[in-house]
C-alpha cells in the first residue's frame, strides 16, 4: 500500500483507437501500463484518443493495436490528419508501442493483394505486403529487453528497409514475413511488432522500459522505480520460453 | 446401399470398439462410417420429411439445440439430434449409429444439428439443411477465425442455403446481415430481447469491436419472438402483442440472461417448425424440464458438495458466465488450457473484466497457461489463492481447500474434458457424449 506516499509524478499515457484498433486483448497493454505506473509510485492518466479527436499535446507514451480491416477503414482518415503531430512526437522521442494493425499503419505501406498501395505514416521504414497465408502461433523473441513471448496472428508479410532496426529476432514463430527471422522494427523510442498475447503483461521488462521514457519525460527526472512483484510474469514467461523452445 | 449397409455395420462396430476401451462418444466410429461411405449422411437424412434444422453461433448452441429437441419433443415430434455437442459431420454421424437400423436410413420426423459456423458449410456440401437458426457471432477460436466480419460471413453463407425457413438475432447485427442473402420464398423470423431488457444485451453480446453503431433492430412483428424476463430465472416470451399467444411465464433449470434468450431462439424455431400444432403451455412445460448441458453450469455432488463446471471459450461467453453466476458468489477455480480446441491464444482474457470476483478472489488457476492466468487476474486486483498448472492436482487441493461449501469451475474445452473425465471416474457419471437427452 503506498497510498500515503505522494506521487511521483503524473504519467500520461494515450491509447490511439481503443474502439477501432485493439482486438486480440491488446488493451490489456493499456491496463498493464496504468497498473505498473501506480505500481511505481507514478499517477497515471489514461486517455483514450477516437477518430476526430484532438491528441493531447502532454502525451508520455503512446499505445496501438490490432484491428480488424473495417476497423482500419474507420481509422485512416483520422490518422491522416494526426500524421504530422505523431511524426513529431516520434521525432522528439516519444515512447510509443504498436501492435499488428497499427504497426503496419506505421509503416510507409500496405500493399494489398490485389496490388493497391495504401499509404502509412512512415515513421517506420516498413512495407506491408498483404497475403493469401496467414501467420499465426505462439512466438519468442529475442531482443534488447531480454527474451518477449507473444501470440501472431497476421496474414500481411512485413520487410524492413534497410538500415531499419528490428524489434527482435524470431527465437520460434514466424515474426514480420517468416522469411528473414526478424520481428517488429524499432526507430528511435518507437516500436512496432505483430505481437498480441497482451505483450506487455507477459513481458514486464518491456513494459518497465517504456514507463522509465514516459516518466522521464513527464518529470523532467531519472525514472525512480517502485519495487515489482513479477514471480506470475516471470513464471509465465519462462514456461512458455520452454515449451516453445524445447522442442527445436 | 450395401455400401451404406456395410458402412452402418463399420461405424457401429467402431463405436462399440470405443466404448470397450472407455473413450465415450468420439467422433471416431462416425470417421469410420464416413470412410466407407462418403454419402452417408446424405442417405441417413434423406427419410428426414419434417425438417433438416442447423442450430449455429458462436455462444450458445448446445443449450439452444437441447431445448428447440425438447420442445419438438414435447409436442410428440421423433427428432434426432447430436447432443453430444461434437458438432461436425462425423459427430453428428457418431451420434446416430446406436439407433441406426442396417438400411441406413434414419427414422425420424426432424433432425436438428448444432454445427459451428465453419463445419456448417461442409454439411450443407452434403446435405441441404431446410432451416437455420442463427444465434449470434463473437470471436471465438480465434486461429481458426481471423476476424468477426468472416465468422459473420459464414453465417450468412449458411443462411443462403437454407430452402424452408431461418430465424435470425434481431440483436446481433453480425447475424440480422445474414437477411440479405436468403433465398426466394424463404420465410425469415426473428427473435430477440424486448425493449425493456435491451440495456443489458452488452452482457451477452460481443462487446469490443463493434462497428456497429448505426444499426437499428428491426422490429419485432407477430412470429417474432421477443423475451421478457421476469426475475433472474423465470421469463415470457412474447409473440406479438397478444398475450394469448405468448409462452410462459415460466422458469428455467439454468441461470442467466443468455439462458433465457436461448429460450427464446429455440421457441421461436420450434413455433415455425410446428406451425399450427404449437402449443404455448407444452413448450413452457418442456423449456422448465431442460437440464443445463455438460459444462453450461452443470452440477456434481463432490464430497456432498456442490461443484459446477463451467465452460468458457471467448471473451462474451467468460462475460456472460461472470455476470451469469456473480449473483451467487462461491470457491472459484479457473483452468486454461492452450490446446487447438481451446483456440491457442489466450489473449482473449484481457477482453473480459474479471472485477467480479474481486470480493471472493480466486482459490486456484490451472491448466497450462495456469500462471498467465494468475496474472490476467492480478492485473485486475483479483486475489489468487494458489497456482497449480496440473488439472488433477489443482482440483484435489481446490476441493480440499474448500469442502464444505460450493465450488465452482470456469474452464476452456480441453481443461474441461480432463476434469469431466476424472470426475466421471470417481462418482461413476455418465461418459461424455453418452448423455440420454430423450
Ligand atoms: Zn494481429
Amino acid at each position: 500500500m503506498s497510498t500515503e506516499s505522494a506521487s511521483k509524478g503524473t504519467i500520461t499515457l494515450v491509447h490511439l483507437y481503443p474502439r477501432e484498433m485493439s482486438i486480440y486483448g491488446d488493451l490489456g497493454n493499456t491496463r498493464c501500463l496504468a497498473a505498473r505506473i501506480a505500481r511505481h509510485g507514478y499517477t497515471a492518466r489514461v486517455v483514450d484518443h477516437h477518430p476526430g479527436g484532438e491528441l493531447p499535446a502532454d502525451a508520455h507514451v503512446l499505445l496501438g493495436g490490432g484491428g480488424q480491416d473495417s476497423g482500419q477503414v474507420r481509422v485512416e482518415d483520422d490518422l491522416a490528419v494526426q500524421a504530422d503531430t505523431l511524426r513529431a512526437m516520434a521525432g522528439d522521442g516519444l515512447p510509443m508501442l504498436m501492435i499488428c494493425g497499427m504497426y503496419q499503419l506505421f509503416g510507409n505501406a500496405f500493399i494489398t493483394v490485389d496490388g493497391k498501395t495504401l499509404p502509412g505514416l512512415g515513421i517506420l521504414d516498413v512495407t506491408t505486403q498483404g497475403g493469401a497465408t496467414r501467420m499465426i502461433g505462439p512466438v519468442v523473441l529475442d531482443t534488447a529487453y531480454g527474451s518477449v513471448v507473444g501470440y501472431e496472428n497476421h496474414s500481411g508479410a512485413t520487410t524492413l528497409g534497410s538500415g531499419q532496426a528490428a524489434f527482435g529476432k524470431v527465437v520460434a514463430g514466424f515474426g514480420n514475413n517468416g522469411q528473414d527471422a526478424m520481428e517488429g522494427a524499432q526507430t528511435g523510442n518507437v516500436i512496432g511488432s505483430y505481437l498480441h498475447g497482451p505483450i506487455l503483461p507477459a513481458n514486464p521488462a518491456l513494459a518497465d522500459h517504456l514507463i522509465a521514457l514516459a516518466a522521464e519525460r513527464a518529470t523532467g527526472r531519472p525514472f525512480e522505480p517502485g519495487v515489482m512483484d513479477d514471480r506470475l510474469a516471470d513464471e509465465a514467461h519462462a514456461r512458455q520460453v520452454r515449451r516453445l523452445t524445447r522442442a527445436r | 446401399m450395401l455400401r451404406t449397409t456395410a458402412a452402418v455395420i463399420a461405424g457401429k462396430a467402431a463405436r462399440l470398439a470405443a466404448r470397450v476401451k472407455g473413450g465415450g462418444g468420439s467422433a471416431f466410429p462416425g470417421l469410420v462410417a464416413e470412410r466407407v461411405d462418403p454419402a452417408f449422411l446424405t442417405h441417413a437424412l434423406a427419410g428426414v420429411q419434417g425438417g433438416i434444422v442447423v442450430v449455429s453461433g458462436t455462444n450458445g448452441k448446445t443449450t439452444t439445440t437441447k431445448m428447440l429437441v425438447a420442445v419438438l419433443r414435447a409436442h410428440g415430434r421423433s427428432v434426432l439430434t447430436n447432443p453430444t455437442g461434437s458438432n461436425f459431420t462425423r459427430g453428428v454421424i457418431s451420434s446416430m449409429l446406436k439407433d441406426l437400423p442396417l438400411s441406413g436410413r434414419v427414422h425420424a420426423d426432424l433432425a436438428v444439428l448444432e454445427l459451428d459456423e465453419a463445419h456448417a458449410l461442409k454439411f450443407t456440401e452434403v446435405v441441404t439443411p431446410t432451416h437455420a437458426l442463427l444465434l449470434n457471432v463473437a470471436r471465438d477460436q480465434l486461429d481458426r477465425f481471423a476476424e468477426i466480419d468472416h465468422t459473420a460471413d459464414l453465417l450468412a453463407r449458411l443462411a443462403a442455403q437454407v430452402t424452408r425457413g431461418v430465424v435470425l438475432n434481431l440483436d446481433d447485427p453480425f447475424v440480422a446481415r445474414a437477411q440479405d442473402g436468403l433465398r426466394h420464398g424463404v420465410e425469415r423470423r426473428w427473435f430477440g430481447v424486448d425493449a425493456s431488457i435491451a440495456h443489458r444485451l452488452p452482457e451477452v453480446l460481443e462487446q469490443d469491436v463493434r462497428f456497429t453503431d448505426d444499426y437499428v433492430a428491426p422490429v419485432a412483428g407477430d412470429d417474432d419472438g421477443t423475451l421478457a424476463p421476469v426475475d433472474d430465472r423465470a421469463l415470457r416470451i412474447n409473440f406479438g402483442a397478444d398475450p394469448a399467444s405468448g409462452v410462459g411465464p415460466f422458469t428455467l433449470k439454468q441461470r442467466g440472461l443468455a439462458a433465457m434468450i436461448n429460450a427464446t431462439a429455440a421457441t421461436t424455431m420450434a413455433r415455425m417448425l410446428l406451425g399450427p400444432d404449437f402449443d404455448p403451455a407444452v413448450t413452457a412445460r418442456a423449456l422448465a424440464a431442460v437440464n443445463p448441458p455438460f459444462g453450461r453450469g452443470e452440477v456434481v455432488q463432490v464430497g456432498g458438495m456442490p461443484l459446477e463446471l463451467v465452460l468458457v471459450k471467448n471473451p462474451a461467453g467468460f462475460t456472460v458466465a461472470l455476470s451469469t453466476y456473480g449473483s451467487s458468489p462461491v470457491a472459484t477455480m479457473i483452468a486454461i488450457n492452450d490446446n487447438d480446441a481451446d483456440g491457442r491464444d489466450v489473449s482473449w482474457l484481457y477482453d473480459v473484466s474479471f472485477a467480479s470476483l474481486r470480493d471472493r478472489g480466486v482459490a486456484m488457476t490451472s491448466g497450462v497457461r495456469a500462471y498467465d492466468m494468475a496474472l490476467r487476474l492480478d492485473y485486475d486486483d483479483v486475489r489468487v489463492d494458489s497456482v497449480e498448472p496440473d488439472l488433477i492436482a489443482a482440483l484435489d487441493a481446490f476441493v480440499a481447500a474448500h469442502p464444505n461449501e460450493p465450488r465452482r469451475v470456469f474452464c476452456t474445452y480441453t481443461a474441461m474434458m480432463a476434469l469431466r473425465r476424472t470426475l466421471a471416474q470417481r462418482l461413476g457419471l455418465p461418459e461424455f457424449g453418452e448423455e440420454v437427452s430423450a
